[in-house]
């Protein structure tokens, strides 16, 4: 027996992740026997209070479970209730809503690879510190991010919590002039995101593999951010060919638990573990990526992703993320470029007596929502289902693999500081989400 | 691994964040003063902003908080809805010289106060099958319900420039400008066309605190009231304005049930919603057809 005092872990800002996380590890001698990864956020009952509100409220309403990807819940509650009222909004306006998706996936991923994740490889505590270093570098960050603010402020009317969205479309769309701004200001983006890739693919990355079944929208033809069918691919040595079911069956494959140690539920996919977010649209859609991303993402030792490659290192997913944006940016620039203002701002969604479900691709992963309708338009039931509750479970497993290798290389008395930093590290890879959740990690070794 | 000058000769106020039941956009906010973060970080020493920075110092964050600050400048996110939340905010409150709540959160219990109109045990029913794991309070309430606030910024989620004149204000020892007038001033600032004069679509504008720079009618949308109630609103003409432009009584209990839901200045609203029309508002003119 060799009990070991509690030691606590300093965890870097995640982005969107709030209050305490504790993460708890069981070593029994040289092994690691348990990893729970505890969030314990306070519960705001977002299905519970939706109930009884109105069809046009839920993308204003649940776009506050996020202060980081707004777009991502209005967009996928805009899907989910048109979806129940069989309306299709496309066209212009589809491509209007991609664009703004594009914005906060810029903004995002920005944030994200500067802010939270570079200081982990750099050895550095935060982007104080990065500036001090490499003031260019988070300078060319800010002014990133700073260009998928103003997409979303351009479109949106603001970068949180943006206000033109409605079911149906927008409130006002833009003119094609009002547009051009945005196109300059993305033409330095393209450069600073191409910059970016480039920055991040020269960090030193520690040996790891993941091994968790993919879950993605696929979209033949494009690289999905705001339409496509759920896909997966299994895990390694499992077929690499994605297999799809409709959304429509998306509660039957994916399902959450309740577990004492979480006020976040957590899933799984067909009972296995599996992962969401930037590497598994990476492993089902980097075929259809702009040849830009593509090209940068060959140059950064992603592999060719024309040819299927997969990136299974997830503290690669900084990678990743940068050619993502590279993405967007390209995106956004081709539709403002064949933007044509759409007649009218937004389709009539009439209300009636269904059940409806919208997915999209937020920063972090698929977002699933789900509403029950009345006639009138009143909402029944509402379920929705966030990236991180989905990654909780990959997330404890890539942890207990880093731990595992370290304690294979040191032996069982691996010094616990290396451990928690290791562990903060094997985290923060998935950008997590967990509304109000932690910021730091109490680690508790219990070794036996 | 390069550090901060020690805190004993660091001539900087220091600042901290903290975030209660939210959803991070308030906090987001100061990240997203892009052009003046790096200018901000020469001004303050930012010592606690968990979007930003680790924590200092070992233990979870109540343990991190004993003995530390005190810090000049807090910032304060999101609402009290468990016991230990109501206990760190007392904490966070003794160790801050000047506290500022930021956001509807904090200022009003945000969209999560709709728990006060209903029984929290079924709302926890609805999203958890073993309630037993989960703690709460039966109500989320504004941090100013538990201790003296300094300063409240308002808005679901704060406007970036008024942030900014708040931490200008700050450093200047000066007052900042945040005026508690309603956002019609600034749809006029703006020269926005009224949106309600002209094409009838019902606003919540004129009994909504300024400090958005008046978003929606710029996109011919109405206000929906993110910034809660001005001072002294005139609900009666506003609900009264509201039918008159085809709102239900339904639709108005619900657009002033959202994001300041328990604002106390919406406590008759309800009564006013349901009141007969007994004489038309103020405003006569005649709209034309309203655009669809």
């Amino acid at each position: 027996m060799n009990p070991r005092g509690t030691r606590v872990l300093r965890l870097d800002a995640l982005a969107r992740v709030e209050g305490e996380a504790a993460l708890h590890l069981r070593v029994d001698g040289g092994t690691v026997a348990e990893t729970r990864l505890r969030i314990y956020e306070p519960p705001r009952f977002f299905e519970a209070l939706l109930s009884g509100r109105g069809h046009t409220e839920p993308p204003d309403i649940t776009s506050r479970i996020c202060g980081i990807c707004p777009v991502a819940y209005q967009m996928s509650a805009c899907q989910a209730i048109e979806n129940a009222c069989g309306v299709t909004v496309d066209g212009p306006l589809a491509d209007l809503r991609r664009l703004l998706y594009c914005g906060e996936w810029i903004e995002s991923h920005t944030l994200h690879i500067y802010l939270l994740h570079a200081p982990d490889f750099l050895g550095l505590a935060d982007v104080v510190g990065l500036a001090r270093d490499q003031r260019a570098a988070v300078e060319r960050g800010l002014r990133l991010k700073q260009s998928g603010n103003a997409i979303l402020e351009q479109l949106g009317g603001r970068p949180i919590h943006p206000v033109n969205v409605r079911i149906g479309g927008f409130y006002r769309t833009p003119a094609p002039r009002e547009l051009r701004p945005l196109a300059e200001r993305l033409r330095q983006a393209r450069e600073d995101a191409l910059e970016t890739v480039r920055w991040v693919a020269a960090f030193d990355f520690p040996d790891a593999v993941y091994d968790h079944d993919l879950l993605a929208l696929r979209d033949p033809g494009h690289y999905a951010i705001d339409s496509g069918t759920p896909a997966v691919i299994a895990a390694r040595g499992g077929p690499r060919a994605a297999r799809e079911f409709a959304l429509s069956d998306f509660e039957q494959h994916v399902r959450e638990r309740q577990v004492p140690h979480s006020t976040a539920l957590t899933a799984t996919l067909d009972d296995r573990r599996f992962l969401t977010g930037p590497l598994a649209r990476y492993a089902i859609n980097g075929q259809w990526l702009h040849p830009v991303a593509a090209e940068a993402a060959r140059d950064a030792g992603l592999g060719d992703p024309a040819l299927g490659a997969i990136c299974d290192n997830p503290f690669r997913s900084i990678v990743v993320r940068a050619v993502e944006v590279v993405h967007a940016v390209e995106e956004a620039l081709r539709i403002i470029d064949g933007y044509a203002q759409p007649p009218r701002p937004a389709v009539e969604v009439p209300p009636r007596r269904a059940v409806g479900a919208g997915a999209t691709e937020a920063p972090r992963g698929l977002l699933y929502h789900r509403y029950a309708l009345t006639e009138d338009g009143t909402l029944t039931g509402a379920r929705i289902i966030p990236p991180t509750a989905q990654n909780q479970t990959a997330i404890e497993e890539d942890v207990r693999r880093a731990v595992q290798t370290r304690l294979d290389r040191d032996g069982p008395d691996a010094d616990d500081e290396e451990l928690t930093l290791l562990c903060e590290r094997a985290i923060r890879n998935h950008d997590p989400c967990i509304s109000c959740s932690a910021h730091f990690l109490d680690l508790t070794v219990e070794r036996t | 691994m390069t550090t901060e000058p020690g805190r004993a000769t660091d001539p900087r106020p220091t600042l901290a964040v903290w975030k209660f039941a939210s959803c991070d956009g308030c906090q987001l906010t100061l990240l997203d003063c892009e052009d003046e973060l790096l200018g901000l970080t020469d001004r303050v020493r930012i010592e606690h902003f968990l979007e930003m920075t680790p924590a200092e110092g070992a233990g979870g964050e109540r343990a991190r908080l004993d003995g530390r600050g005190p810090y000049d400048l807090s910032l304060v996110e999101g609402s009290i809805t468990t016991a230990e939340d109501a206990e760190r905010i007392q904490h966070v409150r003794r160790i801050s010289r000047y506290l500022v709540t930021i956001g509807a959160c904090a200022t009003a219990g945000g969209i999560q106060a709709l728990r006060n109109f209903s029984d929290v045990d079924e709302f926890i029913a609805a999203v958890y099958a073993r309630p037993e794991y989960i703690s709460t309070l039966e109500t989320s309430t504004p941090i100013s319900a538990h201790v003296p606030v300094d300063l409240e910024l308002r808005g679901c989620p704060i406007d970036r420039r008024q942030l900014l004149e708040v931490i200008t204000a700050y450093l200047a020892g000066r007052r900042p400008r945040v005026p508690g007038h309603s956002v019609c001033f600034e749809c006029k600032r703006r020269g926005t066309t009224c949106i309600t004069v002209a094409h009838g679509i019902p606003c919540l504008g004129p009994v909504t605190h300024a400090g958005c720079g008046a978003i929606c009618p710029a996109f011919g949308r109405g206000c929906y009231g993110c910034f809660g109630p001005m001072s002294r609103p005139n609900l009666r003409s506003m609900v009264a304005q509201l039918r008159h432009d085809g709102m239900s009584e339904q639709d108005i209990q619900r657009v002033f049930r959202t994001f300041n839901a328990a604002s106390p200045e919406h406590a008759p609203v309800p009564d006013l919603a349901a009141e007969k029309q007994e004489r038309p508002p103020a405003t006569t003119e005649t709209h034309p057809e309203r655009p669809a």
